[in-house]
């Protein structure tokens, strides 16, 4: 119960406002009173009363009247009617529009004591899940997308946009770019954020252990199924399922998934009861769905039902821009959390991580930023700290200048002719003079040459 | 401030069953206490179609009548009372003010339809007086399991609190006096 809380009495007759107050103020709570409707409504705009106690009979504006006008002042008001008229009726009107109980003159103390007890103990409740719900939307924001190209702004506006919708998301890009923090993001977004958001990895299960993760499955359904079991759709009921690599799964568990996205229920493998779900679908894939569609292997129909809206995740090496944010971003997450006091990256470093191709995309600058952590000194991460395929120049992008593509062009060649002069030389069309000259002027080294 | 408990008798009991009571209530307030007959017209505080006596008409006779502002005034009485909204009441009090009334009708056991138990019946009337005392010094309930100034709607309640104040409202006591 609260420290003080604040309960208001109206009624027209002043015995019922006196004793009511009376008997409340020994209670500890602050008690205003009102004798009709219009002292009522100016009292709720002096202070945010807990309990209204109302009479229905009133000259003027009656209870039930004046309770329609409390609900659009304050739509959470806890209203509790005390007549002396009771009908059935009445009662049943009053609840139905919101009313937390209605008792009649003369009301027994105890349950009168026991009624507001109660009803305090609801509104604290519903505070404090209101409370919740708030911290829950600050916890889930998916302050793990990180990115200010323009590029990504895209995208961040695609997720505002569908998130407050119902629709199938399909979140395309390669390996690597964050697509389950995309679906994270719209589902955080969404109406559906207090319900969970259930991912599933489609890639990653044979056949039979798809379908019985999706659907679940009663005793005995199969060996080794000794307990039901709920499946991941019966586990987001309510909030988000999330299929990853959408793409790989077969053609049976595509057909049973068709038909439960479009029916919204199922039975769990080896079970009869029918299962009613309410969930919202976004998949991911980086496989080139059209394509499979066209040689057969990815049915038509799941594919337009999931591809209702489109979210394409640019790879890295087409933001460049974002790579000095994301990997600023990386080494402050590493080292709160391994505080090991290196707070930045080197010029040197980061122009090595800017350069490099990223063909994992963030995942891979997460790893290698992860592991210069690790092996780095304060206070920033050196060259040498990096991963070695970072600093290998086959790896590393041409800086933009024709010079530099030439170098990595050149580099190139004679790693796949195992530095075989003649061959590179042809292959270069220029001749071995010419080639040596570059190799000097670039630096090249042959591997292991020392 | 309050330098004297009057316990008014307007009862069926003898003063001497109050005297008993009134010993134990001068000493959880630390005040001289008193019995004397009290002068209320009962009468006129009933109410006919409930068959019961408003509690509130018998504080403003008691309100009405002679004694100085330094004295706490309680009436004990044997019938049943209430407050217009209640169905009954074990007593009222003028909180933070000088006077209160209390009732021994609902506290022995007979009411319920069990054997009479008077030991039961004066304890929870010494707790009862205690309590409607306690609101005229301006005491509000308190959470206390066991405190006297627990709010109790029924004998059963009255029996598991003590007749004595925790240590809260001993503060608070202190505090307002």
């Amino acid at each position: 119960m609260n420290a003080n809380p604040a309960l208001l009495v109206v009624d027209d007759e002043q015995v019922v406002r006196d004793s009511l107050s009376k008997w409340f103020r020994e209670d500890g709570f602050v008690v205003g009173t009102a004798a009709n409707a219009a002292e009522a409504l100016q009292q709720l705009q002096g202070r945010k009363w807990d309990i209204l106690l109302l009479d229905i009979k009133m000259p003027g504006m009656d209870g039930m009247e004046l309770q329609q006008r409390i609900k659009e002042i304050d739509s959470g008001a806890t209203i509790i009617f005390i007549t002396a008229h009771a009908t059935v009726d009445t009662a049943v009107k009053a609840l139905k529009e919101g009313a937390f109980d209605y008792v009649t003159k003369p009301v027994d103390p105890d349950y009168l004591s026991h009624l507001v007890t109660n009803a305090l103990k609801q509104r604290n409740l519903a505070n404090e899940n209101l409370k919740l719900k708030e911290q829950i939307t600050e916890f889930s924001k998916a302050d793990d997308i990180v990115g200010d190209s323009a590029q990504m702004q895209k995208v961040y506006e695609l997720i505002q946009t569908v998130a407050k919708t119902d629709t199938t998301v399909m979140i395309r890009g390669e390996s690597g770019t964050g697509k389950e923090l995309i679906a994270r993001a719209i589902h955080s977004n969404s109406s559906r954020r207090y319900f969970p958001i259930v991912a599933v990895n489609c890639g990653a299960m044979a056949e039979g252990v798809l379908e019985s993760e999706l659907f679940g499955h009663e005793r005995g359904a199969f060996t080794g199924a000794q307990y039901r079991r709920k499946g991941k759709l019966e586990l987001s009921d309510g909030g988000t399922l999330f299929l990853d690599e959408i793409g790989n799964i077969d053609m049976k568990t595509q057909m049973d998934l068709l038909r439960v996205i479009e029916t919204k229920q199922f039975a769990r493998v080896g079970g009869n009861d029918i299962i009613r779900v309410d969930f919202r679908v976004i998949c991911a894939t980086n496989k080139d769905l059209e394509k499979a569609v066209a040689e057969g292997t990815f049915r038509e129909d799941l594919y337009y039902r999931l591809n209702v809206f489109s979210v394409f995740i640019p790879p890295l090496r087409e933001r460049k821009g974002d790579i000095p944010v994301l990997a600023n971003y990386f080494v402050q997450k590493y080292n709160r959390a391994m505080g090991k006091q290196i707070t930045s990256i080197s010029p040197e470093a980061m122009d090595t991580i800017v350069r490099y191709n990223w063909p994992g995309n963030v995942r891979e600058l997460e790893n290698a930023i992860e592991r210069a952590m690790v092996v780095g000194k304060p206070p920033a991460i050196k060259p040498e700290d990096l991963p070695y395929q970072l600093t290998e120049k086959n790896h590393v992008l041409p800086a933009g200048s024709l010079a530099g593509m030439e170098k990595a062009h050149i580099a190139s060649v004679l790693d796949q002719n195992r530095w075989n002069i003649s061959r590179s030389a042809e292959i270069l069309q220029i001749d071995r003079v010419t080639l040596y000259n570059k190799i000097e002027k670039y630096g090249l080294k042959k591997p292991n040459a020392g | 401030m309050a330098s004297a408990i009057n316990i008014l008798n307007a009862s069926t009991l003898e003063d001497e069953r109050l005297e008993g009571i009134s010993q134990a209530v001068g000493q959880v307030f630390g005040l001289r206490t008193s019995v004397t007959p009290a002068q209320l017209n009962l009468d006129r505080a009933f109410d006919a179609s409930r068959g019961q006596y408003n509690s509130t008409a018998l504080l403003a006779q008691l309100l009405q009548a002679s004694g100085g502002m330094d004295e706490k005034r309680i009436a004990v009485v044997s019938v049943d009372l209430f407050i217009p909204v209640l169905t009954f009441v074990f007593g009222e009090a003028q909180l933070n003010g000088i006077a209160a009334v209390v009732s021994f009708h609902r506290l022995a056991n007979p009411f319920y339809g069990m054997a009479p138990d008077d030991s039961s019946t004066w304890k929870r009337l010494e707790k009862e007086i205690v309590h409607e005392l306690g609101h005229t010094f301006g005491l509000y309930h308190c959470h206390q399991f066991e405190c006297v100034m627990r709010s109790s709607t029924y004998v059963e309640e009255i029996d598991l609190k003590l007749g004595s104040l925790c240590t809260d409202c001993q503060r608070k006591l202190a505090g307002i006096r």
